[in-house]
């Protein structure tokens, strides 16, 4: 079951990418099995009624994978799976960075990095505050860590204890110009947050049990997965490639993605 | 264009730094190879990317720092304001992506409020090239230019509209045509659609004025006193929000002379797109490219 939802998330990002010939499919191929996990494991959701208000919210910081998330949230029945057709073409549905006047399930608006954790302790505050007990989830990109702000969130949540608040670090090694340690060195990557009050976990962001007990229990403090993970995952030509940040796969390579991903599970 | 005119510099003035947060896959490599020592990735830190560069411009350097537009002047604006313009230092914005360039990528790209934001900045100049002579013309002048610069560059591979040889100054308008039934002036990514324009009236027996305005401050207020004084009407064009951009800057120097002439902006609505298309997609959604002479003319 697992394998199917997840292959079939995979193989969605490649059709979508292929037809509108957008970038970012590497970023998208790496986060699926958080995403699966997320949604198909641990978020209390419901697709049919998908504004409830004791609902958890994810927030995908790390914007530019929308491809993912709209793929996943199709694969979950928030919406049916042909709007993926109208994803980044002219008269389309779904932008390549979020919108979440879009479609059900988009809890934020995002493109620019380093804006969603700040969103996420915001939320986890209110939420703990009038007793709800939606709980708040956010997906970053390694480079992303770059961004000053992310760190400023994170030392607020720590200060203000938001246990109700998880973070995952989607560690692929990879940016948008280079590797992620050569350009700003964050080997230590996990010290850090432990450094600035979180729980640290580190965990295969491609192994589907490691993560779901990751993302279980309830931490006593804000929590961050460390998620390591392979840019492009899945597709053999794609994985760990700069390139595949911004290329888009042209029939020849879809076919070959495809075959791959069905081969595989 | 950009980024040759700035190696063809760098191998004669070893002022010239480039910083980019994390852009310029496939743009910069070039520029980073030849002069390793004065090309900077600072990571995807877009405050600390200007910042560094004020700091780097302080110290004698001439800073150019690459992005796409909203990141390198709304996600460091502050930077922007105290570090850059404030201090009147030598760094040089280089924004791509002018208007809807990332249509489909969503609102988070379209540059449209850019225009307005840098404007408003004592001591900014801010250059809009519409074609790669512009852009080279601008870049060229910016290597001893004193003080701040923003450049809103579209994307790669705008026709030319310029002839090779033409020079432009900065602050200065390019007259591409003299006539007096209607005046058309363009900035930026628009240029190219003001010249279909232009051509499909002077193709009706009109007669029509066309003006390039690369650089929207300092403005070239001579040009527009020209058609103010001969009682042209103007039509301004820009990939921009209504508000702060173009129109408004020509708007104010028709309100200040005393004159009433006829005057239409043709810019974006003030409202973010919330349209999912290609650039030209959302141009004909917000009729960018749908003017009817006898609405803007007498
Ligand atoms: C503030 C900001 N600066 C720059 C960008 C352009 N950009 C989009 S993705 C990206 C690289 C992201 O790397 P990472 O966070 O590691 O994500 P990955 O794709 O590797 O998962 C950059 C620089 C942006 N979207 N926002
Ligand atoms: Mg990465």
């Amino acid at each position: 079951m697992a394998r199917d939802h997840v292959a079939n998330i995979r193989q969605s990002i490649i059709r979508m990418t292929h037809r509108s010939r957008s970038s970012h499919v590497g970023s998208c191929l790496s986060a699926c099995d958080i995403l699966y996990v997320l949604y198909f494991k641990i978020l209390n959701i419901d697709p049919q009624d998908h504004k409830k208000p004791d609902r958890d919210k994810f927030i995908l910081s790390k914007a530019h994978a929308s491809a993912a998330l709209y793929a996943t949230l199709a694969e979950r029945g928030f919406f049916p799976g042909e709007y993926l057709d109208r994803f980044y073409v002219d008269d389309g549905l779904l932008p390549g960075h979020l919108d979440m006047d879009a479609v059900p399930g988009v809890e934020v608006s995002a493109g620019s990095l380093g804006h969603g954790l700040s969103l996420g302790v915001g939320m986890a505050l209110a939420n703990r505050q009038t007793g709800n007990t939606g709980r708040i989830f956010v997906l970053l990109g390694d480079g992303e860590c770059n961004e000053g702000s992310v760190w400023e969130a994170i030392m607020l949540a720590s200060t203000l204890r938001l246990r109700n608040l998880t973070a995952i670090v989607d560690m692929n090694k990879l940016q948008g110009f280079g590797r992620t340690n050569a350009v700003i060195d964050q080997s230590n990557m996990a010290d850090r947050w432990r450094s600035f009050g979180w729980e640290v976990q580190a965990v295969d962001g491609h192994n589907i049990d490691d993560l779901d007990r990751a993302l279980r229990g309830s931490p006593k403090r804000p929590r961050v997965i460390i998620a390591d993970t392979i840019k492009g995952k899945g597709v053999c030509f794609m994985e760990d490639r700069l390139e595949w940040h911004y290329k888009s796969p042209d029939d020849e390579q879809c076919r070959q993605a495809l075959d791959e991903l069905e081969r595989k599970h | 264009m950009f980024v040759n005119c700035l190696i063809e510099q760098a191998r004669k003035d070893d002022r010239v730094f480039l910083i980019t947060p994390d852009m310029g896959f496939s743009v910069l490599e070039k520029f980073r190879d030849e002069f390793p020592d004065r090309f900077l990735n600072v990571g995807i830190a877009e405050q600390n990317a200007v910042g560094v560069a004020a700091g780097l411009a302080l110290s004698g350097k001439v800073v150019y720092v690459y992005s796409i537009i909203p990141f390198i002047t709304m996600r460091c604006f502050e930077q922007v304001r105290m570090d850059v313009a404030y201090m009147r230092t030598n760094v040089r914005l280089v924004g791509v992506g002018a208007g809807f360039s990332y249509g489909p990528a969503g609102a988070s790209h379209h540059a449209i409020e850019d225009i307005a934001i840098m404007r408003a900045l004592p001591n900014m100049t801010v250059c809009c090239p519409g074609d790669p002579v512009e852009t080279r013309e601008l870049v060229r002048r910016s290597f001893y230019h004193e003080g701040p610069m923003y450049f809103r560059l579209a994307k790669n591979g705008e026709p030319r509209i310029h002839g090779e040889e033409t020079r432009i100054e900065i602050g200065q308008a390019v007259w591409l045509r003299e006539g007096t039934d209607v005046a058309v002036v363009a900035t930026s990514n628009m240029l190219e659609s003001g010249k279909v324009l232009t051509d499909k009236w002077v193709g009706q027996r009109k007669s029509v004025s066309f003006v390039s305005m690369p650089t929207i401050k300092p403005l070239d207020h001579g040009a527009i006193d020209i058609l103010i004084q001969n009682g042209t009407p103007i039509v301004t064009l820009e990939e921009h929000n209504i508000i702060g951009g173009l129109g408004s800057a020509v708007a104010e120097v028709i309100a200040e002379s005393g004159k009433g002439i006829r005057f239409t902006r043709v810019a974006i609505p003030d409202e973010f797109c919330h349209v999912v298309g290609s650039q030209s997609f959302l141009r004909k959604k917000f009729k960018l490219d749908d003017i009817q002479y006898h609405e803007v003319a007498n």
